[in-house]
């Protein structure tokens, strides 16, 4: 049997995939069990139930034949991002993932590849906090009197990016570091690459990050291959959004560095004519709305 | 001597939720060498799963809102049974705790003006929680963790703490936990220790709880000798998801119900108009025709009952259930669907919207939700003084759901989240002060840390005994039949009896596997904390022999003014630990002054 996780399936579930027959009494798992020393799939058949996702049946087993399967999770409401494992060689949120929308026949579940193997599903994710440590910390002006004024359509943006629950599946599936170990003392990550471009689109910072990017963080690494917005359970454009205007805007940078100063990306610290008609007629939420 | 590393600390916060987050964060910036302590990941406490918002009185909305309005809905809502001056605290500082996170990033949805937006919650007069769409927990626990990163705070995930240590004197002076990743043992030393644990729901079949909701803080407070209070004050929030089976106890946010959302029964009737209190009439529409004209204009029409306080509501739905007027899984609907357009749906409850499609195949904006009763919050827990948060052990200080008095009998939504920064902070000023005020450095026991380590790992010397996954099915079938929603005398001791019996297999338990990440270990050694709570819970509402707030009697079905007036106080004396027995007595509330009662009494 397999000694490591299995590799990543190329082909994505595609929306085609046929939908297990419901009535079907049985369902069968075979989740990756061991430790750093190496491990095997262990196959468990369990009475389907209605409507279950795969972190049911794995809490079923816990509660049945393997009560010592090692497993993170938190909110099963796909909030916190701790139940990320790879089903069927895909990168998914155990408790998004319901087992009747999955092709009939046995499941596997294995832990995510990049990232080394504590026990069985749960993976040493420290390389993302010590990432984190990176990142400066916002630092906005002081806030005027009268409190600091946002419109959302700024804040939006940034929103986007906040939306992240830190399942690290883009990390994991991300090739430059997925199978190359010696690149992630100088890579971030698409997870951090976000966490910049969040920044960057606050409307009140006042931070120059772009040598942070490049020369710490490795963005000149990624090579646009937009697996990462693929499996991001939050559906953040993560290439599009973040990665691809940060991309141009450390170019054009170099070229140009004075100008960048009055063109921080996607921000609108100065406000143009069309833009602020484009604000007035945003059809927000105001305070004669319902709900405020 | 078991083996074990040692750690030396100014402060320690066991709990990395809001509570704990905000309060090392307070620690750290007086320049004490602190430390966070938590069972999972950096980020994935409970905190990270609230909806709806964060209450504070700026009055963005409606400029009429002031500390002053916050005060009484708490106390209200409350149902008077709350520690005035933590409500008073409460009202008047979550504004600027607000505007703090605002300063350390977060982007919370913005009025017209563009200043903070605000949107109604039950119980709240005035459109009044700052939120981001319906994640704001995810906003405020990302916000305080990046703000703590950066502060060098040392962080210890994924590591249980066991059991507070004390010193001769019985000062709370450490704590013992295990690494979850390799089992292996920690001991804090601390000259302070803020506990910041949050929720028990996990005592519970059906929750909204995660699985780190075991009550581990109230149980360790008491094991250190420090009284809990209001221990039968559970909430059971009205609206959790129903079906599937494998997500009922899901919270359903009552954001759904501030955005225009309508509970109905399968008659089609809304029913919450037969459902409001003498309390609440004069404030409450009665037609519902107001009831939705007050969503566009709060000042001219009254509230609808569908935002009544929780207590309220859970109970109206339970009623509808048993009249035989629930809907087919045994819930009610909650119909936003017809209400409100698909667009303002999808982009006011993003996350409700995603949540139903995925797990119940609901499209929420063209069909009802069933929904219905999920335990949730906990009113109860270590009794503190209101402006430090220090409870009555020397040492130990606490904040957050695991600290009781600041809701009373139930909670308002929203005013957790602002609960957890307004006496996080707090805390983290209070274990300072008492921190830099201590002399010499905190000592601990030996003998004591070997007992710890000895009980936790006795269930790998065990062969063939009680299975941890079995007594915590039954502890939660026990808590939810007979310790519920609504409760009575006989079968309140039916439960004292049933937990006794799970405390003698508990002391049987065996488990397989070895120590590194071990669910299964894991388990056994959350149940002393869940049975040391389910016991309060359950003599709590024994003795309280009214209703009142989340807590429901059957038997005495209305509330009495005498026991209006009193906390039940829970604690140990000499014998401690999950087997011992807890005392209860009826003390007191704190007097409050008379220009309080004076705004309690103002007209509406
Ligand atoms: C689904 C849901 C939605 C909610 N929505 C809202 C809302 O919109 N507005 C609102 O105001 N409130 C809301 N609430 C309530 C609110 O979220 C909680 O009351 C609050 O987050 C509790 O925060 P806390 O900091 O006290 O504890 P938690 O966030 O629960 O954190 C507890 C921490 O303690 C740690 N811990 C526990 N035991 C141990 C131990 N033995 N050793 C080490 N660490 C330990 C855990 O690991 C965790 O880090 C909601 C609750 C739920 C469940
Ligand atoms: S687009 Fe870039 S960051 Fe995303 S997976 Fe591909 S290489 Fe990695
Ligand atoms: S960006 Fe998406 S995939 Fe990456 S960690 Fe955040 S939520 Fe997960
Ligand atoms: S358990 Fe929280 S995302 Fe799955």
């Amino acid at each position: 049997m397999t000694t490591e996780p299995a590799a990543l399936a190329s082909e994505p579930e595609t929306a085609t995939a046929p939908v297990a027959d419901t009535t079907d009494s049985t369902v069968t798992l075979q989740v990756w069990r061991g430790d750093p020393d190496g491990g095997a799939f262990a196959e468990y058949s369990l009475p389907a139930n209605e409507g279950e996702v795969v972190l049911d049946v794995v809490h079923r087993l816990q509660a049945g034949p393997a009560p010592d399967l090692a497993c993170r999770w938190n909110c099963k409401a796909g909030k916190c991002g701790s139940c990320s494992a790879e089903i069927n060689g895909r990168p998914r949120l155990m408790c998004m993932t319901r087992v009747d929308e999955l092709p009939p026949g046995p499941i596997t579940v294995a832990p995510m590849r990049t990232f080394p193997i504590i026990r069985d599903l749960v993976t040493d994710v420290s390389f993302n906090f010590a990432m984190a440590k990176l990142v400066p910390a916002f630092s906005p002006p002081p806030p005027p009197a009268e409190g600091y004024r946002m419109q959302q359509i700024d804040v939006e943006r940034g929103q986007e990016f906040r939306k992240c629950i830190e399942c690290f599946m883009c990390q994991d599936v991300c090739h430059v570091i997925r199978d190359h170990e010696e690149n992630k003392p100088a890579y971030a990550g698409p997870r951090f690459f976000i966490r910049i471009a969040e920044l960057e689109m606050h409307p009140l910072d006042t931070n120059d990050r772009r040598d942070l990017v490049r020369q710490q963080m490795g963005l000149g690494m990624c090579n646009i291959t937009k697996c990462c917005t693929e499996v991001c359970p939050e559906h953040i454009k993560i290439t599009d959004n973040a990665i691809i205007p940060m991309k141009e805007r450390v170019v054009d940078a170099d070229f140009d560095p004075v100008g960048w100063l009055g063109r921080k990306i996607l921000r609108r610290s100065k406000t143009s004519p069309t833009e602020t008609a484009a604000i007035s007629a945003y059809p927000g939420p105001s305070p004669s709305a319902p709900a405020g | 001597m078991p083996e074990y590393e040692t750690h030396r600390y100014d402060v320690i916060v066991i709990g990395a939720g809001g509570a704990g987050l905000r309060a090392a964060i307070e620690a750290r910036a007086r320049g004490l060498r602190t430390a966070l302590v938590c069972k999972s990941l950096l980020g994935k406490a409970h905190t990270v799963m609230a909806e709806g918002g964060v209450a504070a009185a700026m009055g963005n909305v409606y400029s009429e809102d002031n500390w002053q309005v916050h005060f009484r809905d708490t106390m209200r809502g409350g149902k008077y049974l709350n520690n005035w001056r933590m409500a008073q605290l409460h009202a008047q500082e979550a504004p600027d705790r607000v505007y703090e996170l605002e300063s350390w990033g977060a982007l919370f949805d913005r009025t017209k003006d563009g200043r903070i937006l605000q949107r109604d919650f039950g119980g709240h007069r005035y459109a009044r929680l700052a939120h981001v769409g319906d994640r704001t927990g995810l906003e405020l626990i990302r916000t305080l963790q990046q703000r703590a990163v950066h502060m060098d705070i040392d962080v210890f995930m994924e590591c249980k703490v066991l059991r507070l240590l004390t010193d001769g004197d019985g000062a709370v002076s450490g704590a013992i936990g295990y690494w979850r990743p390799t089992g292996d043992m920690v001991v804090f030393e601390s000259k302070a220790t803020v506990l910041a644990t949050g929720s028990i729901g996990r005592s519970y079949t059906y929750t909204s709880n995660s699985w780190e909701s075991t009550g581990d803080g109230h149980a360790m407070a008491m094991w250190a000798g420090a009284d809990v209070i209001e221990m039968e004050c559970v909430q059971f929030h009205p609206t959790g998801m129903v079906w599937p089976l494998s997500v009922r106890g899901l919270l359903v946010t009552e954001g759904v119900r501030g955005d225009g959302g309508a509970l109905k029964n399968s008659e089609d009737r809304r029913f919450m108009f037969d459902y409001i209190p003498e309390m609440f009439r004069a404030e409450t529409a009665d037609t519902e025709e107001e009831a939705d004209a007050w969503y566009e204009d709060h000042i001219n029409y009254r509230r609808t009952p569908d935002l009544l306080p929780r207590d309220e509501v859970a109970r109206a739905i339970n009623s509808e259930v048993k009249a035989g007027r629930g809907s087919p899984h045994g819930g009610v609907y909650l119909d936003i669907a017809s209400r409100r357009s698909p667009e303002y749906i999808r982009r006011r409850l993003p996350s409700m919207y995603h949540q139903f499609m995925e797990l119940a195949g609901v499209d929420i904006t063209s069909e009802p939700m069933e929904v219905g009763p999920t335990c949730h919050y906990m009113m109860g827990g270590v009794r503190v003084d209101a402006d430090t948060e220090a409870s009555t052990v020397p040492g130990l200080f606490a904040a957050g759901e695991v600290a009781g008095g600041m809701h009373g009998a139930n909670r308002l939504g929203g005013n957790s989240l602002s609960d957890l920064l307004v006496f996080g902070r707090r805390a983290g000023i209070g274990a300072s002060d008492y921190a830099e005020g201590r002399s010499g450095e905190p000592s601990v026991s030996p003998a004591e840390i070997e007992e710890v380590v000895a009980d936790a790992l006795s269930p790998f010397g065990r062969d063939g005994g009680e299975n941890p996954y079995d007594i915590h099915q039954d502890l939660q079938s026990c808590m939810q039949a007979l310790v519920g929603i609504i409760r009575t005398g006989s079968e309140l001791e039916q439960a004292l009896e049933k937990l006794e019996e799970l405390k003698e297999r508990t002391g049987k338990v065996s488990v397989s596997g070895g120590r590194a990440y071990n669910p299964g270990w894991n388990l056994a050694t959350d149940l002393p904390s869940m049975l040391t709570v389910s016991t309060a819970i359950a003599q709590g509402a024994l003795h309280r022999k009214e209703s009142r707030g989340g807590h429901t009697r059957d038997d005495y079905p209305g509330p009495d003014p005498e026991l209006g007036k009193v906390n039940f106080v829970q604690r140990q004396n000499a014998q401690r630990g999950y087997a011992a027995p807890v005392q209860i007595t009826p003390e007191p509330l704190p007097q409050m002054p008379a220009e309080l009662q004076a705004l309690l009494e103002e007209g509406h």
